[in-house]
């Protein structure tokens, strides 16, 4: 299953620039453990030490916030859009 | 004098030169602007501040730009309201109201945190701003911009109340409705903000921006005679406020300029959107995002970037966080409009709505200073009133017709 991952500004340095990178993974658990392996530190920033995904990081399937489905077990199906967004703020 | 120091993550530590970037590369946390503050010894006085043109640049030395500003510089410097009928109505002894639904230009405290951000937009070399709005931001970004001679694009949900589209539609900014909720805003404009190389207020410049809201803090402790008040109530959406202004009044003790009161912060937010008051009362930091649905749109953050921090200012300050349904916060709305004359968005009936369930629970003490901020204009959100206030009697141009009218009123002719 592959799906395409979109790469926030702050974590280019370490997919040598790219914004979007397409990576393997049947759940959003395998898609940061296969991000890991082609682009070495995406994990840690990613994850805390427990391997959850960290306060400041909304990781999106398709528009949806994966901690509204089933976090880091969310499933994939192929083509699917997996984006990492750093929390930020507005409002008061 | 520039005391500024370097941007610092919030959560792992690492600092960083100052530069338009808002999240740590490290560990993902946001950050924030720290300063040498005693480089200031001796210098910043009471006695400087108060020969300054009253604005929030009075304060400039705690607020992160390098020069002048070259953005917003009559911002700021709102009225602080002895509410005395509004004491009487909720049965307390010393009430206040922060008021910036007259902030100047565009009617909201955004008006203090996008000058900030824009100056320093400025400094770092930008011709294009933007932001991802409720609407109060939106408007802002577009009058100051307009103002300062910048390029603006502003994002916005698309079905926000019409006064806040037109208060930023006005100022001929590019105007960008997206079909979601401001989280989803939020989420594009991030994405966006790394594409176009643009100063997002609240995305890459951010860690300046927020800082603005520290002189709305700075300005009570002034007005109530270089002193802070026993609780202060915000407003809260993403969280931010809360804890700026707590670091206005952490910073003004620091400097010698106030004794330290014990000051506690509270939380007011709609229950439809209220993940932030929802992690007080359960007791616990961790805050679950939720999808909102309220009036009070300018509070409508479902995911709040700050709320971990809110949390923890409220806990350490033994403060604590309410929630009020939207019909309270109307009828907040009416009670302040009609006790005090202050007409605010639904975000300032949420704030006194919520602090008149906290002083009847016990949570806010009746007999001690209570400052309440009010940080938006009611005539943009007419909205969420126009059902609930008196209607006009419509009676002919005649006197005969009027003194029937003011007869049922039980009014008599004067002699």
């Amino acid at each position: 299953m592959s799906v395409s991952v979109r790469i926030p500004t702050p974590l280019r340095k370490l997919t040598g620039g790219a914004d979007e990178v397409a990576i393997e993974g049947a759940n959003i658990g395998e898609v940061i453990e296969n991000l890991e392996a082609a682009h070495p530190g995406l994990k840690e920033r990613l994850c805390d030490e427990a391997g959850e995904i960290r306060r400041f990081v909304n990781v999106y399937v398709n528009d949806e916030d994966v901690r509204f489905m089933d976090g880091r077990g969310t499933a994939l199906k192929d083509g699917d859009e997996v984006s990492i967004v750093p929390a930020i703020a507005g409002g008061c | 004098m520039n005391i500024v120091r370097a941007l610092k993550c919030r959560e792992c530590g690492q600092e960083y030169d100052i530069q338009p970037t808002h999240v740590c590369e490290f560990c993902f946390g946001p950050l924030e602007v720290v300063y040498d503050y005693e480089k200031l010894d001796g210098y910043f006085t009471r006695e400087l501040i108060e020969s300054r043109p009253q604005t929030m640049w009075r304060y400039k030395e705690l607020l992160p730009i390098d020069g002048e500003p070259t953005v917003g510089a009559q911002n700021g410097f709102t009225p602080l309201v002895r509410a005395k009928n509004l004491e009487k109505a909720l049965g307390v002894s010393e009430l206040y109201i922060k008021n910036d639904s007259v902030c100047y230009p565009t009617l909201s405290f955004k008006d203090r945190v996008v000058s900030v951000a824009l100056s320093k937009a400025v400094e770092f070399g930008f011709k294009t701003v933007a932001c991802a709005s409720t609407g109060n931001l939106a408007g802002s970004v577009a009058a100051n911009a307009a103002a300062a001679g910048l390029e603006s694009y502003v994002f916005i949900p698309h079905d926000l109340e019409q006064g806040k589209v037109l208060g930023a539609g006005i100022f001929g900014t590019r105007i960008i409705g997206i079909k979601g909720k401001y989280d989803d805003v939020n989420r594009l404009c991030s994405e966006v903000a790394g594409k176009y190389g643009w100063a997002f207020v609240n995305v890459n410049v951010r860690p300046f921006y927020a800082e603005g809201s520290k002189s709305l803090g700075y300005e009570v402790m002034e007005q109530l005679g270089w002193k802070a008040p026993k609780h202060i109530v915000v407003p809260m959406a993403s969280g931010s406020l809360c804890t700026k202004i707590h670091k206005s009044i952490k910073e003004f003790i620091q400097l010698g300029l106030i004794e330290d009161n014990g000051t506690a912060m509270y939380g007011a937010q709609a229950t439809g959107c209220s993940p932030i008051a929802k992690s007080v009362k359960d007791g616990t930091d961790l805050i679950h995002p939720v999808i909102a649905d309220t009036i009070a749109k300018s509070l409508a953050i479902g995911n709040p970037a700050d709320g971990y921090y809110a949390n923890r200012v409220i806990n350490e300050t033994d403060g604590w966080a309410e929630d009020i349904s939207d019909e309270e916060v109307v009828d907040a709305m009416k009670l302040l409009a009609e006790t005090e004359g202050i007409f605010a968005e639904t975000a300032g009936g949420v704030t006194l709505g919520c602090a008149k369930k906290m002083i009847e629970s016990g949570k806010l003490p009746r007999d001690e200073s209570i400052v309440l901020c009010i940080t938006g204009n009611g005539l943009k959100t007419q909205e969420a009133v126009v059902d609930a206030i008196t209607k006009p009697r419509i009676i002919d141009a005649s006197l005969k017709d009027f003194d029937a009218l003011a007869e049922a009123d039980g009014f008599e002719a004067a002699a």
